[in-house]
């Protein structure tokens, strides 16, 4: 399975921006949540999903990357 | 002695050993599997140390060390042979024979979840505001007899109802891309817009949504979003293939009798 490609056209700083963008989204939000012999599951932490399209947007600009 | 846990990343059918044969997962721990009742789960050591509770809560508001984490994760999901049901990041568990109690009790809702993920990727689509769709707010000139204030006020108007008719048709073209999109794959789901200061887009984004799509239908699949994007004037973005991780779902556990 090939590694996803956003179709941006864009420079590659910003191309993995966005990649790393859509990966949170979908590795924070998706994925199966198991439930019983657990020690620890993302679940229950839900204060980092809420607070984290906030956590990204303040320090979005702060990925090593110059725009102007 | 340094407590230990084991951090989940998938489950499937089988992993071929040659498919794990050097690959690190998160902390650049070597990835193993553990094996029970027809499935197998890709899994790694972590510390609990690091990984316990409230070093995770910590550590998951530093965005580098979270995307780091994230891509290892992930990284080791695409190395394994689909299908593959994905789990939620930071899935930890006490030690392999939990995974491996896991994988036997709810070997039936992992063996549906597989079944349903069999030849199928997920594929992001986003549209973006077109550049030559600006509104364009025709410069009228000022009624004569008016003051500075009213002229003012006209202005402000204009621009609030144009502003406000560009917002309904973007809307309603997303609304209906994501229809058109939406028959031609198998599952969707409609995701959060990203802020433009979240997308270094300079654009509004007007959808965000994932589709689950035949691996046969993935060219057609994008044709059509391309194809869309233009008679609707929207740029389009599509990401994939990705694993399913906005479409593995396991049937909710049966009350036990």
């Amino acid at each position: 399975m090939s590694h996803p490609v956003p179709h941006t056209g864009d420079g590659g700083v910003q191309a993995e921006r966005i990649a790393l963008v859509d990966l949170l989204d979908r590795v924070l939000a998706g994925g199966v949540v198991i439930t019983g012999e657990i020690r620890l599951s993302i679940a229950d932490i839900d204060l980092v999903r809420v607070s984290l399209q906030a956590l990204i947007a303040s320090v979005s600009g702060g990925f090593g990357e110059t725009r102007d | 002695m340094t407590e230990c846990g084991v951090w989940a990343y998938a489950v499937s059918a089988e992993i071929g050993p040659d498919r794990l044969a050097g690959l690190t997962g998160v902390a650049g721990q070597p990835v193993r599997s553990v094996t029970g009742d027809g499935l197998a789960a890709a899994v790694s050591t972590v510390s609990m140390a690091e990984f316990g509770e409230q070093p995770l809560r910590r550590r998951l508001e530093d965005l580098a060390w979270l995307g780091a984490t994230a891509r290892a994760h992930h990284q080791v999901i695409e190395a394994l042979a689909p299908p593959v049901v994905p789990l939620r990041l930071a899935t930890i568990y006490r030690d392999d024979s939990n995974v491996a109690a896991l994988l036997t009790q709810r070997q039936a809702d992992f063996a549906a979840a597989l079944a349903e993920l069999t030849g199928r990727s997920e594929w992001g689509v986003k549209l973006f505001v077109g550049q030559s769709v600006a509104p364009a707010t025709p410069a009228e000139p000022d009624l004569p007899g008016a003051g500075p204030g009213l002229s003012y006020l006209r202005r402000r108007q204009r621009q609030l109802a144009a502003r406000d008719q560009a917002r309904q048709a973007g809307a309603a073209t997303a609304q209906q891309v994501h229809a058109a999109l939406g028959r031609l794959a198998a599952a969707s789901q409609l995701r959060p817009l990203q802020s433009a200061e979240l997308t270094g887009e300079v654009t509004a984004m007007l959808l965000n949504a994932t589709y689950l799509v035949d691996d046969a239908a993935s060219a057609r699949f994008a044709e059509a979003a391309a194809t869309l994007g233009r008679q609707h004037g929207v740029r389009v973005e599509i990401t994939g293939p990705w694993p399913p991780y906005s479409f593995a779902v396991l049937a909710p556990r049966e009350a036990a009798s």
